[in-house]
């Protein structure tokens, strides 16, 4: 297993993509701890309304007197969950999809992939605002009569990680299924089919850890997308809702913040650097561990 | 030929028919009905009221009526704004929306093509990394932060476009360069990406040791070649401009279909949603075929029967 150390260390080696671990570990860390550390008096409302950004409010404040950046690190929370926990719900059903299609290939592969093709032409986040309005309440209703009712509060945020992973995870079911094809005609897959291994073991030990470099590659850059569809149901009033905060949420105010009358640009500006740093990190890294990973050079490998 | 756009024309039809169907069944599973928020009236005004909207009888019967309608090409009426069919609301703000989608599109791909190309000539210099590293911070950055933003400095600081509104050409410089904004990036990322695999080809060597100048190898020889990536993400492009016009449109205050998309969620206008929601899918799907045949135009190679 020497190529799975080298690409790390090739991606080590790249100096922009320490500086996007580097920003990203500073990002994860203070949305962990840096509610906490804040002083109490930051979560809480003030009547300093509207303050540009200051020594005692870095981000400045907002119409409820309350710390921006105490909201940004709260919002920080709810994004990265949001983002991490839907990538990982369509990395499941895309690895599990493009596995079936590739293995089984032929007739069941070409129907497989016509219908991600479809579903590739749909538009599928204004599908996605029709289902979240339609399934809310009920979810509230479901929720409160279930053993939890503690999740209630919750409902909106599980229905929007259900359903970003729901349709996120097109890309990566063909990504695999490629790769599966690719890997299927290997010598190691049939000479493991000779000595009358299982397909469920064939798929389980021989394909899934080939596919892991792919895999964590576009992990990487399904966690940002996640986050960006978020924001955009937030702004358009589907995403998550007051008392909670996501980035999201904050964009809708603060672009509502931008206006004829009176600009109150650090309302938009503070969260949205925060989201685009965030983003433009998991991006590169992506891109990087791409590079790294070159498929090319591993099929080489592999032969 | 012609059996292959028959069978895309009854996928077509089929991806139309369950959109039409999940919208249909998604926004009656929704509580609450439009007529919620009437005052108390007389059981014979509600049952009236129903009748001319098309809400009496069963589920079953008043979907197989919406299909039978739609297949005359009639939207039905909208339950929010009364005095009006859908058909007329769309009739009104789909060419704005088409107008805002069209300059975006080609702002799109001419600027990504230019872009891409651009810091593939360039290839490891410092206007490559600049480029590249723009082209990723706006495809981070939600459009509905960009839009606010140009508006802040182009419209409030400098006053040179207005506002929001759609007043004159000048009021769709901001929304269509917002709009456009992530997918000249990404189309961008793609011409490089095809560019420098085609540059490093041995055709292009030839033709620049036979003394072709640079643009004209680009322009001639590669860009053929290089565009094909591009062109097959033309379908999903018109997806994602159909989409995010929905935002734009809110952010920039434009009254195109969008905003009624929007509004008929929350107003449990099951009709107008489902009108906006077929519209665009047929637009999406059509496009998509176009594409599909500019692509094989442009490929001969490509064998679409296989």
């Amino acid at each position: 297993m020497n190529n799975v150390v080298t690409p790390l260390q090739r991606l080590l080696r790249n100096r922009p993509a320490r500086i996007c671990l580097v920003v990203l570990a500073i990002v994860t860390l203070a949305a962990i701890f840096g509610p906490w550390l804040m002083p109490k008096s930051a979560a809480e409302l003030s009547a300093a309304q509207f303050q540009p950004p200051s020594w005692p409010h870095p981000f400045g404040t907002d119409i409820h007197g309350q710390d921006v950046l105490y909201r940004v690190l709260s919002g920080a929370r709810v994004s990265l969950a949001v983002g991490i926990s839907g990538a990982l719900i369509s990395f499941f059903i895309g690895t599990a999809y493009g596995l079936v299609a590739g293995y089984a290939g032929g007739r069941t592969d070409g129907i497989m992939m016509r219908a991600v093709e479809i579903l590739y032409s749909v538009p599928r986040l204004i599908i996605l605002l029709i289902a979240i309005n339609a399934f809310d309440s009920r979810m509230k209703a479901w929720l409160a009569a279930s053993d939890a009712p503690g999740l209630v509060g919750y409902s909106r945020i599980i229905i929007l990680i259900l359903s970003l992973g729901l349709i996120e995870w097109l890309t990566m079911a063909r990504i695999v299924r490629g790769q599966v094809l690719a890997l299927k005609s290997q010598q190691f897959v049939a000479a493991a089919r000779s000595l009358g291994q299982s397909h469920w073991k064939i798929l389980w030990r021989h394909l899934l850890p080939n596919l892991v470099g792919v895999v964590v590659i576009y992990l990487t850059l399904t966690v940002p997308a996640v986050i960006l569809d978020e924001s955009f149901l937030s702004f358009l009033g589907l995403g998550i809702q007051a008392p909670q905060t996501s980035w999201g949420s904050l964009l809708a105010d603060g672009a509502q913040a931008i206006n004829p009358v009176r600009s109150n640009w650090w309302l938009l500006v503070c969260p949205a650097t925060a989201m685009s740093a965030t983003l433009l990190a998991l991006n590169f890294l992506g891109d990087a561990l791409r590079d790294a990973l070159d498929p090319r050079q591993n099929r080489a490998g592999l032969g | 030929m012609a059996a292959y756009l028959l069978r895309r024309f009854a996928s077509m039809l089929l991806v139309l028919f369950c959109v039409v169907s999940i919208t249909f069944f998604l926004m009656r599973f929704a509580p609450g009905g439009p007529f919620d928020r009437e005052r108390e009236i007389s059981p014979q005004a509600k049952q009236a009221l129903l009748t001319k909207y098309h809400y009496n009888g069963t589920l079953w019967q008043q979907y197989t009526g919406y299909l039978g309608r739609l297949l005359h090409g009639d939207l039905g009426p909208s339950t929010r704004y009364r005095s009006r069919s859908v058909n007329e609301l769309l009739a009104q703000t789909l060419p704005v929306t088409a107008l805002l989608g069209t300059a975006a599109f080609c702002i799109a791909t001419a600027g990504g093509v230019a872009l891409g190309s651009w810091a593939a000539v360039r290839r490891g210099t410092s206007t490559d990394t600049g480029a590249m590293l723009a082209s990723l911070l706006a495809i981070s950055t939600p459009t509905f932060v960009t839009g606010p933003l140009l508006v802040l400095v182009f419209a409030l600081k400098l006053g040179w476009f207005p506002v929001g509104g759609l007043a004159g050409l000048s009021a769709l410089v901001l929304p269509a360069l917002t709009l456009a904004g992530p997918y000249v990036a990404y189309i961008a990322r793609l011409t490089r990406t095809s560019m420098l695999e085609v540059l490093s080809q041995d055709f292009i060597r030839t033709a620049r040791a036979k003394g072709v100048p640079p643009w004209r190898i680009i322009s001639k020889h590669a860009g053929r070649v290089a565009l094909l990536p591009v062109v097959s993400f033309l379908g999903p492009l018109a997806a994602n401009l159909l989409t995010g016009s929905i935002v734009v449109e809110t952010v920039f205050n434009i009254p195109g279909a969008g905003g009624f998309f929007v509004n008929s969620i929350q107003n449990r206008d099951g009709f107008l949603l489902s009108g906006v929601t077929i519209v665009y899918c047929a637009l999406l799907v059509g496009l998509n075929l176009f594409v599909d045949l500019a692509y094989t135009w442009m490929d001969r190679r490509i064998q679409l029967h296989e």
